[in-house]
């Protein structure tokens, strides 16, 4: 890529402020578009540092129940991956800093098609993807495009992860690396900061990319304490439990989404003290 | 040890990273993917082992009561009018269905990895039933998860597992039918990979599930085999089983792939028909995409999203089908097709009055389609249908259909 991918300039920006990045996860569409848009303006204005959108799959096997029922809101509103992209193209036209990741899992994407997939998120302003079910065994062929299509790839490396695999994951991984900081699945609450930290240390051999921790950081005091030894720290169930509570209508004021999503807020404080 | 691993000549699948042709495969989140490898290694250090194999032969043969008969169902033939029907009895094995070769296989190797802990999937509850009854034979604690419209429909199931120990975990989320059942034992798998072992109950899932699943479930088509050759003299010259995932349709076609001339169809749950979406016919009216760890057909809309599935069994009530079938059906080695809930409910009908069998609502389908096709052929054509399972599980359903309360 010829310019600077929004995705480093926001890192290296933290890293001379010396602060770790807060990383949202919300599902595009729960509870309608309109109101995930307003979300994502309410998630900067509280202080996150990049978000990671969403877009609904109906088999979500790595996500816990909060996440899942989030996706089959998302979907009884009929959501599809081009809503999303719509979404992200909105925000661009108000918000050109913020990074925009979006996740998910493979088969709307491949049901897309992997090239024309690429040209609408580049279009729309999506700066990188993360799939869960696509191990980089299995990405060359979209990795490939994707990364010609200048947007970052990054993947998970959990810690089953042999050192040969986070080396062979860190080696395809671009913008930063998500590291899962438990066995099981989103939103669960066996999270143990000891091992997350001797996993990053182990990950940190590997690369000089940022390393994210993800799954199972539900308050202010556990951002804090991975923020410590992370570089980001990835918030999900914990702040959809709180957009569950959104009626769904369309207009919700800025106002009152930033004061539903104040976890981020409370989480930025308690990570840069 | 040789017999159990078939190498055909024209035929290799699936590659080292358990791809069969452009289907297969191994998409997962990162959590599970060096428990996969874990198995992988396994297997390959197991099936090369004599010792193995030599258990699995005599828990066949002592605990599940192989081999199965190929038994001639001279009066269906009549009704048929056509080719010779033989059935492959798989409905006599221990636990009534052909899920138990399968789930001692993986006993056996969830053993030889020292896990104590056994999960699965079930939709008919055959499956289940299956897996709770290895793990009460060796001990295992065993989970199984189950669609809570399935616990509905398969209440007697749900009632042998828990009897033999199982606990059964309902599932609520999504189409609360085998598919989401799925979802859940990966999601389990996930959270307690260290001491868990997932049986699998079918040719799907990530590799290397759809090999060791089809390498276990390959005694069908190897005694069918022998049999034929022993009772008739020579091959079968068709073989129609049906198929949800497709464990019993591989285990019957798999020693045959080479035997070109030997014509293999797989029957699909066409539901209340192709033309009205509500079936389970992913072969027969999918397309390609990637759902529970592998690439093939799928029954998906145009944004991906994972259909609703419909059949009147609920063991074929599943929007995907194994890899190794998406790739028979492509390289043309495979024929596949579909039949409806009220076809199917004829053909259980038409085998219990004229046979005395009682076949599985799964296995009805096979039936059925081999009714259709019989008075197409000639009398010297030999079908064999794989008699999948039996249909004891199936009255209460049937009972409802009929307006009999039991």
């Amino acid at each position: 890529m010829s310019r600077m991918s929004r995705i480093s300039t926001c890192f290296d920006e933290l890293k001379r402020r010396n602060k770790q990045a807060l990383i949202p996860y919300i599902t595009a569409g729960d509870p309608n578009v309109v109101t995930t848009l307003g979300l994502m303006h309410a998630l900067v204005q509280n202080g996150a540092d990049l978000i990671e959108l969403g877009f609904p799959f109906s088999d979500p096997s790595s996500d816990g129940p909060v996440i899942q029922r989030a996706i089959e809101r998302a979907l009884a509103k009929k959501t599809t991956l081009r809503d999303v992209l719509e979404i992200v193209k909105q925000f661009r036209a108000t918000d050109s800093k913020t990074p925009v990741v979006l996740m998910g899992y493979l088969n709307p994407v491949e049901c897309m098609g992997y090239q024309q997939f690429t040209d609408a998120a580049v279009a729309a302003g999506v700066d990188g993807v993360l799939l869960v079910d696509m191990p980089p065994e299995e990405s060359h062929d979209l990795h490939q495009v994707l990364r010609n299509g200048g947007l970052e790839t990054i993947y998970l490396v959990a810690p089953t992860s042999s050192d040969a695999r986070i080396e062979a994951i860190c080696r395809q991984s671009s913008g930063y690396v998500y590291y899962v900081s438990l066995k099981g699945v989103t939103g669960a609450s066996n999270l143990d900061i000891a091992s997350v930290t001797s996993n990053l240390a182990r990950v940190r051999q590997h690369t000089s990319l940022p390393l994210g921790v993800g799954f199972g950081i539900r308050d202010a005091e556990s951002a804090a304490s991975i923020a410590k030894v992370a570089d980001a720290v990835v918030v999900g169930s914990a702040l959809i439990n709180r957009i569950a509570e959104l009626q769904d209508h369309t207009h919700h004021t800025a106002a009152a989404l930033q004061q539903q999503t104040s976890l981020i807020a409370d989480m930025r404080r308690a990570m840069d003290n | 040890m040789s017999e159990h691993l078939i190498r055909h000549k024209t035929y290799d699948f699936p590659d080292q990273g358990g791809h069969f042709g452009p289907f297969g495969g191994i998409f997962v989140g990162e959590t599970l993917m060096p428990a996969l490898s874990e198995l992988s290694r396994q297997y390959d250090k197991l099936k090369h082992d004599p010792a193995f194999w030599a258990e699995f032969d005599y828990d066949m043969a002592h605990y599940v009561g192989r081999p199965s008969p190929l038994y001639f169902a001279e009066r269906l033939t009549k009704i048929g009018g056509g080719a010779r029907i033989f059935l492959k009895r798989e409905d006599l094995n221990h636990t009534g269905a052909h899920k138990v070769n399968n789930t001692i296989g993986q006993a056996l190797l969830a053993r030889s990895m020292g896990k104590r802990r056994i999960i699965a999937e079930t939709g008919a509850g055959q499956h289940g039933v299956a897996t709770a009854t290895v793990a009460a034979r060796l001990g295992l604690e065993c989970h199984v998860f189950m669609g809570v419209d399935d616990i509905q429909r398969q209440s007697a199931n749900v009632f042998r597992m828990k009897m033999l120990g199982a606990n059964v975990v309902g599932v609520t989320s999504g189409s609360r039918t085998l598919k989401d059942a799925m979802n859940e034992a990966l999601r389990d798998w996930a959270t307690n990979v260290d001491s868990t072992y997932y049986i699998i109950g079918t040719v799907a899932g990530p590799h290397p599930y759809p090999m060791l699943v089809r390498d276990f479930q390959s005694i069908i088509g190897r005694e069918v085999k022998e049999q034929s050759m022993r009772q008739l003299g020579r091959l079968p010259d068709s073989l129609v089983a049906c198929v949800g995932g497709g464990s019993n349709a591989i285990g019957l076609f798999y020693p045959f792939i080479d035997d070109k001339q030997v014509r293999m169809i797989g029957v699909e749950a066409g539901g209340l028909g192709l033309a009205t979406g509500k079936h389970a016919a992913p072969l027969s009216a999918g397309r390609p995409g990637v759902l529970h760890g592998n690439r093939t057909y799928l029954m998906n809309d145009e944004d991906g999203q994972i259909l609703e599935t419909h059949s009147v069994s609920a063991g074929l009530d599943y929007p995907g089908v194994g890899p190794e079938h998406s790739w028979l059906k492509d390289l043309h080695r495979a024929e596949y097709t579909a039949v409806t809930d009220d076809e199917a409910l004829a053909a259980f009908r038409t085998l219990t009055r004229s046979e005395g069998i009682i076949p599985a609502l799964e296995t009805a389908h096979a039936v059925a389609h081999a009714l259709k096709l019989a008075p197409t052929l000639p009398a010297e054509h030999v079908m064999v249908v794989n008699l999948s399972g039996r249909g004891d599980k199936d009255l209460h359903t049937v009972a409802a259909i009929d307006n009999i309360k039991l």
